[in-house]
């Protein structure tokens, strides 16, 4: 029998710890994939701030980063970690993997969102005389948010599942106490309630998002 | 007078895969005077959306110069470009109304990139949406509107800065006929009471005939011909404009129209211009009771071209050849007469 009198508060540590990656990865890995996002976008032939050497650089990184395993990722970028936490072990040092990973994912999924904004009304601001960054901040971005909320939705769902893999190369979380306390000592009952928390986090993540980018449509 | 706008030996490439690019305007000398309403027409794809938007900086000119008020457009720095762009509206014919601001929210937006303080903008807002009719629609979104009322929520949006010119790119386009008259009816009211220079981008005749006070006709990147709208359209001198006056005005039967009019009217028939001069038509009258011929009237139409009458009617006439001939004579000293003969099948 599963001994959850002992268990209890490291599973609660557990979901802390998961929250506390996650809840960081999205808001650090959130603004800095929308400034890439934004980048890519703006940069492209024919964009707001068209540059073509800068888009082919941010294109081809993005190209190389997004397809490697995440689980190879920390390890291949732990001195990189090592530089810029001071450590590659714990549960914050594992934020800057998952932060750096999911940047370059949110940036791709931001700027699928901004193409498909009508160019007239962005033709239309510019008729008015709004500088680009405004128009940036003032109509891309309010025109996309819908869209861009379901995007950030999908993301959050990446990210736990990213939080997971972080856990068993020492972040700890949920996918680090399912392991340790399910796989590891044959203990399905663990295993099955870890899972069953995390799709719970995941679902209420998917009807907040759905309900905001109702709310953002307007239609 | 200066003209307000001028454009002189304007060109413009765009740079394509390969090769020397795609020549869109090509030496256009063109000037708009203040006050006027200018319709630009032509087919798709003659350059007119280009031509246009070099007067907001949109586009700007890859040889020769366009001249808005005192700014040549090509030499603006980031201040004096939204200075332009502040004394230039524009409307769409897609409206591209930001789908997430409300009614009040667009057309409040221009007068936020002019930096007016929020009980100016609320203002001026108010009155605007009152002006083009729409003032209970205030805090709906554009989703909620139909295409008219979303059209008038892009003319307020356009004229919030008090521009001294409007650009319509093809406004009405989109728009049903009822609509289009509303929304014309109201171009045509801030031309005459805010004194705003309109140009128009247009392939539709009535858009023409209603509002504008000249036309400029393009044809791959030139404008061929320009002049009052009466004038061009009742005497077009170039080929590409007869064929497009005729395209849009059917104002005389077609070949097959004129084969089956011909399996019931076996007489001759005679297209007579109906114009300006409104002896025209007594005249017409007088001289076919005149003779010993019978006119039935068999096709034809009169419009109003610039608040002036315009048409033609189709006759079919009966009678002895020399009666007839005599009476097409005396016709023709009264207004343009011709004879649509029938192809002999050889």
């Amino acid at each position: 029998m599963t001994d959850w009198a002992t268990l209890s508060p490291v599973l609660w540590l557990s979901f802390q710890q998961t929250v506390y990656m996650v809840f960081w990865t999205m808001l650090i890995a959130g603004a800095l994939g929308l400034v890439l996002g934004v980048a890519l976008y703006a940069t492209r032939r024919g964009g707001l701030l068209q540059n073509g050497p800068l888009f082919g650089l941010l294109n081809v990184l993005v190209n190389i980063v997004r397809p490697i395993p995440f689980i190879i990722f920390i390890t291949a970028i732990g001195p990189l970690t090592l530089l810029v936490m001071g450590t590659t072990i714990g549960t914050q040092s594992v934020l800057f993997p998952m932060s750096a990973m999911a940047t370059f994912v949110i940036g791709r999924i931001v700027e699928q969102n901004l193409v498909s904004v009508d160019p007239g009304v962005i033709e239309a601001a510019r008729a008015m005389g709004a500088s680009r960054f405004r128009i940036i901040w003032s109509v891309l971005i309010p025109e996309a948010l819908g869209p861009l909320i379901l995007g950030y939705t999908f993301i959050f769902i990446g990210v736990v599942d990213m939080s997971a893999m972080a856990g068993y190369v020492g972040g700890g979380g949920l996918g680090d106490f399912a392991i340790s306390y399910g796989y590891q000592q044959f203990d399905w009952t663990v295993t099955l309630v870890t899972v069953v928390i995390i799709v719970l986090i995941v679902q209420l993540a998917q009807l907040i998002g759905n309900w905001l980018a109702r709310k953002a449509l307007r239609r | 007078m200066a003209p307000l706008i001028s454009f002189r030996g304007v060109g413009k490439v765009f740079p394509s895969g390969r090769g020397e690019g795609v020549r869109a305007v090509d030496g256009v000398d063109l000037d708009v005077e203040d006050g006027e309403i200018i319709g630009v027409i032509g087919h798709s794809g003659a350059g007119k959306s280009t031509l246009v938007r070099m007067i907001n900086a949109l586009e700007l000119p890859t040889t020769g110069t366009v001249t808005v008020g005192d700014r040549v457009t090509g030499s603006l720095g980031e201040r004096e470009l939204r200075e332009l762009r502040g004394e230039v509206g524009m409307i769409f014919q897609q409206f591209n109304l930001f789908s997430s601001r409300s009614v009040s929210g667009n057309v409040g937006y221009p007068l936020r990139v002019a930096g007016r303080p929020r009980e100016q903008r609320r203002e001026r807002v108010a009155e605007l949406l009152d002006f083009v009719g729409i003032g209970e629609k205030a805090r709906q979104y554009p989703a909620q509107l139909s295409g008219g009322q979303k059209q008038r929520v892009g003319i307020a949006r356009a004229l919030a800065t008090s521009p001294r010119i409007l650009l319509a790119d093809e406004a009405t386009s989109a728009l049903d006929p009822e609509t289009t008259k509303d929304v014309l009816a109201l171009l045509k009211r801030i031309n005459r009471e805010l004194g705003t220079t309109i140009v128009v981008i247009t392939h539709e005749m009535d858009v023409v005939s209603s509002i504008c006070d000249t036309v400029a006709v393009m044809e791959s990147g030139r404008v061929i011909e320009r002049g009052p709208v009466y004038d061009v359209f009742s005497a077009p001198r170039e080929p590409a404009t007869r064929r497009f006056v005729h395209s849009v005005l059917h104002d005389r039967p077609s070949e097959e129209t004129l084969a089956r009019l011909r399996e019931h009217f076996p007489g001759r028939i005679v297209t007579v211009a109906v114009r300006d001069d409104p002896a025209v038509r007594g005249a017409v009258s007088r001289v076919i009771a005149g003779h010993d011929v019978r006119g039935t009237i068999v096709y034809g139409g009169i419009r109003e071209l610039a608040e002036k009458p315009f048409g033609s009617i189709t006759f079919e006439l009966t009678g002895d050849d020399p009666a007839v001939d005599a009476l097409v004579a005396e016709l023709r000293t009264h207004t343009h007469v011709e004879e649509l003969v029938q192809e002999v099948p050889s």
